[in-house]
């Protein structure tokens, strides 16, 4: 689309007129590059499931092994972003309303899991975790390592600062006339919290768990160190993605992937509409 | 419900918010807070709310010290300056809010407080808008809203912080109007805080101007617009000037000189006179100076005076002349004060 | 009379018992799934001493898989930079239609699991594509080669300079191009000029997250890289490959520089955040 393509109707265009000039390079320059880097190789791999037709779809779908790592991924995705909600929620709130010494410090390391490489987060807590490391030693016998535990154990790192830096900033923005009219119409301070504070961050606590769960689903490298990858027990999807790969079987990487993609594109529309609906209702996100 | 403020003092940081104030509030009064910002006028508000603590003094509700009771045990209506409605919750949720956190053992049953949701709905004429949110409805509505709220809980005494503050100039005038009829409906004691003379003036029972910290003066709106008892009320109530003089034998002396008016007891201070109280005068004992402008306000005329002051930058003064007195710019203007007030310095 | 102060409580705050098992909850918290995982990562490094730490690290494969790990960053950064500033260009300084859905598209990368980024490569360039044989005839290796692990890793650090420069150019407007064309400049003089300064802290911010993003990429490249020694591995490959041959301490060592890289971006990050605001970093990532 260039500049040129603007006024193709009387009072419907595409772009509003301006004086600012290079509207056609730059769109032009981002769509060729999003295209050639995003859109066109997403489109490859869909093309290749739809080459798989019904039946070899829901064939490699409906596999035992293949089942269970869907299951294991989203399982494991689902119970560490609800303990994220949960520990995120008072580490947002402990964050923004008190002051202690350290408290700049853990601000900033709360972005770490953005930082570390998923490879070094990875081994760390498997070494961490494990039944000789620092931490998995205490817990013997029970074992966290090397089963569905160690993979939700890495998966809450992964998605904790999802849920903190989504919540964090609507707590910033909430007044604290609104607690006060609450304590002044006879509510405690746990009435207040529950009945009043937490509801208005619905909106932030969902888009959080949302994105914590869709990267986790997604997650590969922190994982695959911990999780032991027994097959039907702790092996997620994306591991089983790379071993149809690894066996030349790419219509079973193919569809795995898909299903995945569009559970993902699923969870974007989620969030989307979470977002939309908070608008509309309080005014704002 | 009669409240008594005895000898608060707040203090934040060290830094005395409020020093001393003493304030007795009579049951079914409708008391107006008045004063620039950081007089402490909403301090003081907060500490009757039982929102802020004091650091000396006590506050009793009828005969209860109610100084240690928690905000939530006081029972008070406190509508705050941006309303702080809950946002999730609709109209009829946040009215029902204050019976519903009530412990079970007083809590009414669902039926009755949907009954006085809606009865409250009647009274600040808000019928059918129960199940909007709060940012679906206009400044106006919400002050009502956050009115209708403050008032489920049936209140010993009604708060308001700056309840027209965020209105724009028509809203306000309606709600000022629609608040003294509740009021007088009502008949809840009430204390509002504002910056707005006007509105104080107009609402208000009695009006209480505060200043840095303290209490300058309580009376009604004749007595603080035409009995200051301070400098500051004469200033910041209404419009005036000022000069400073001196009294000696029953003279008052402007400079040195006598300029017609008399007082009692020998003294030195400023003399403050309001610009409607001015006569245009011919005599010579009188104040004079140079007319440097003049402006038409309303019905009358007010010409601003530059005293000369031996070098020193001139007095500015302002006088109301009659529409048909001959004052011209640049003109000397004589007049002399018929109503006036010294403060000894 | 004093002992007021001694009963009171703002009603909007919590009792200080409360506020410190909450800060103290939070601290063991982030013991658990923060500091011990980065202090283990170190400690393990230096667990048999510096000299052995050197030796991991000059090690000839490991020297390569830093050299590669540069420079793929050093490709795919700069590509992210120009996409994400001409993307900005056109989505801040202009109205058009599917404005909205462009950006949707943008973010799209974050919600894609980093095998499947990986995987979408693989099936466009790889053995069974019709592009991959083609382009051998020709000697032109992407799979399993530099330009792979280069694709792989524009495709995952694909939103993070556009997502920072977005936000920061809508909220800056278009009045300060509008003045700098209205008294004679270029559309390129107002682009270096006007433009660029006013948002260099965030594309540095921007810079920053993508850099950081791009040296640690494990999932995606680990599916394009075949993981040939001294030539496809990067670091992030390398500390999976020597931590599977029980190499703790030379795995442990690469891992280190990571972490060091984490570290020094998030100081960075906290450093820029502090002296120039929200406002320079804008986007939640």
């Amino acid at each position: 689309m260039t500049a040129s393509a603007t006024a193709s109707k009387a009072g419907w265009r595409v772009k509003q007129p301006s004086i600012i000039p290079g509207f056609g390079l730059t769109l032009g320059f981002s769509l060729a590059y999003l295209s050639l880097i995003i859109l066109i190789p997403i489109a490859g791999l869909l093309w290749r499931t739809a080459e798989l037709g019904w039946s070899g779809f829901f064939a490699i779908l409906t596999d035992e092994r293949t089942i269970r790592a869907l299951y294991v991924s989203f399982g494991t995705a689902f119970a560490a972003a609800l303990i994220n909600v949960i520990f995120g929620t008072i580490l947002a709130w402990v964050l923004t309303r008190y002051r202690f010494p350290g408290r700049r410090l853990i601000d900033a390391m709360v972005d770490l899991p953005f930082a570390l490489p998923t490879a070094v987060a990875g081994i760390a807590f498997a070494s961490l975790y494990a039944p000789n490391g620092w931490v998995g030693s205490l817990f013997m016998p029970f074992r966290i390592a090397f089963t569905p535990y160690g993979i939700v154990i890495a998966l809450i790192f992964i998605g904790l600062p999802f849920v903190v830096r989504t919540v964090q900033p609507i707590m910033e923005e909430i007044d604290r006339e609104v607690e006060e009219a609450a304590a002044t119409l006879g509510a405690n301070r746990f009435q207040t919290i529950f009945q009043v504070l937490l509801p208005g961050l619905t909106p932030a606590v969902l888009t959080g768990f949302a994105l914590a769960f869709a990267r986790g689903v997604g997650e590969y490298g922190s994982v695959i160190f911990i999780a032991g990858n027994i097959p039907y027990v702790s092996e997620i999807a994306p591991l089983l993605i790379v071993i149809r790969l690894e066996e030349f079987n790419y219509a079973g990487a193919t569809a795995i992937a898909t299903i995945m993609l569009l559970i993902s594109f699923a969870m974007l529309l989620v969030i989307n509409l979470i977002q939309a609906w908070s608008r509309r209702r309080y005014g704002n996100v | 419900m009669e409240v008594r403020i005895n000898n608060i003092r707040k203090e934040f940081d060290r830094f005395a918010a409020l020093n001393d104030v003493s304030l007795n509030i009579a049951s079914g009064e409708l008391i107006a807070l008045l004063g620039p910002s950081g007089s402490g006028k909403t301090t003081l508000l907060r500490l009757i709310a039982g929102l802020d603590f004091p650091t000396d003094g006590k506050i009793f509700f009828g005969d209860e010290d109610a100084s240690h009771h928690s905000v939530q045990d006081r029972h008070v209506g406190f509508v705050f300056q941006h309303y702080a409605l809950f946002r999730h919750m609709t109209v009829a949720q946040n009215i029902g809010f204050g019976l519903k956190v009530r412990p079970s053992a007083s809590r009414p049953p669902k039926t009755e407080i949907k009954k006085r949701v809606s009865d409250l709905l009647d009274m600040v004429q808000l019928s059918g808008l129960e199940n909007r949110y709060p940012n679906q409805l206009s400044g106006g509505q919400r002050q009502r809203v956050a009115l209708a709220r403050a008032m489920a809980i049936e209140p010993r005494i009604l708060l308001l912080d700056e309840p027209f503050g965020a209105l724009d100039a028509k809203v306000r005038k309606e709600l000022r109007r629609w608040l003294r009829e509740f009021h007088d409906r009502t008949g809840h004691t009430t204390v509002f805080v504002t910056h707005d003379q006007e509105e104080a003036l107009e609402l208000a029972d009695r009006v209480v101007v505060m200043s840095q910290g303290k209490i300058e003066q309580v009376g009604s709106a004749d007595d603080v617009y035409d009995r200051p008892q301070s400098p500051f009320v004469f200033s910041f109530i209404g419009e005036s000037s000022h000069l400073p003089v001196e009294v000696k034998d029953g003279t008052v002396l402007f400079q040195g000189e006598p300029i017609g008016l008399s007082e009692g007891a020998n003294t030195a201070g400023d003399l403050f006179f309001r610009p409607e109280d001015v006569v245009l005068t011919d005599e010579s004992q009188a104040l004079s100076g140079k007319v440097t402008a003049c402006r038409r306000l309303a019905g009358t005329r007010i010409a601003e005076i530059d005293i000369a002051n031996n070098g020193h930058a001139p007095f500015h003064v302002e006088v109301e002349v009659p529409l048909h007195a001959p004052v011209e710019l640049g003109a000397e203007a004589r007049f002399r004060p018929t109503r006036w007030k010294i403060f000894n310095k | 009379m004093s002992d007021n102060r001694r009963t009171f409580r703002n009603p909007a705050d919590e009792s200080l018992v409360t506020k410190i098992l909450l800060v103290g909850l939070t601290l063991v918290f982030l013991a658990f799934f923060l500091f011990l995982p980065l202090v283990s990562v170190f400690v393990e490094a230096f667990r048999e001493g510096w000299v052995t730490y050197e030796e991991a690290l000059v090690e000839p494969d490991a020297w390569a898989a830093i050299q590669l790990t540069l420079t793929v960053a050093a490709i795919a950064v700069p590509l992210n930079v120009i996409f994400g500033v001409a993307a900005a260009w056109a989505i801040a300084k202009f109205e058009f239609k599917g404005k909205a859905f462009l950006i949707t598209l943008i973010d799209l990368p974050f919600s894609i699991s980093p095998v499947i980024s990986g995987l979408v490569y693989v099936l466009l360039f790889g053995s069974a594509s019709v592009l991959g044989p083609w382009l051998k005839t020709y000697g032109i290796e992407i799979l399993f080669a530099v330009p792979g692990i280069v694709l792989a890793t524009v495709f995952v650090t694909f939103p993070f300079v556009a997502r920072e420069l977005i936000p920061l150019m809508q909220d800056q407007g278009t009045g300060d191009e509008e003045a700098a064309l209205s008294l004679g400049a270029s559309g390129w003089q107002t682009f270096w000029y006007v433009t660029l300064p006013n948002v260099k802290w965030g594309l540095l911010y921007g810079v920053l997250l993508c850099n950081a993003r791009a040296m640690g990429e494990f999932g995606a490249v680990s599916v394009v890289s075949g993981r040939i020694r001294g030539l496809t591995n990067t670091m992030p490959l390398h500390v999976e490959i020597l931590y599977n041959e029980y190499n703790m301490v030379a795995a442990f060592a690469v891992a280190s520089l990571l972490a060091l890289l984490a570290l020094v971006t998030l100081a960075l990050k906290t450093l820029l955040e502090l002296r120039f605001g929200a406002g320079a970093a804008g986007g939640r990532h």
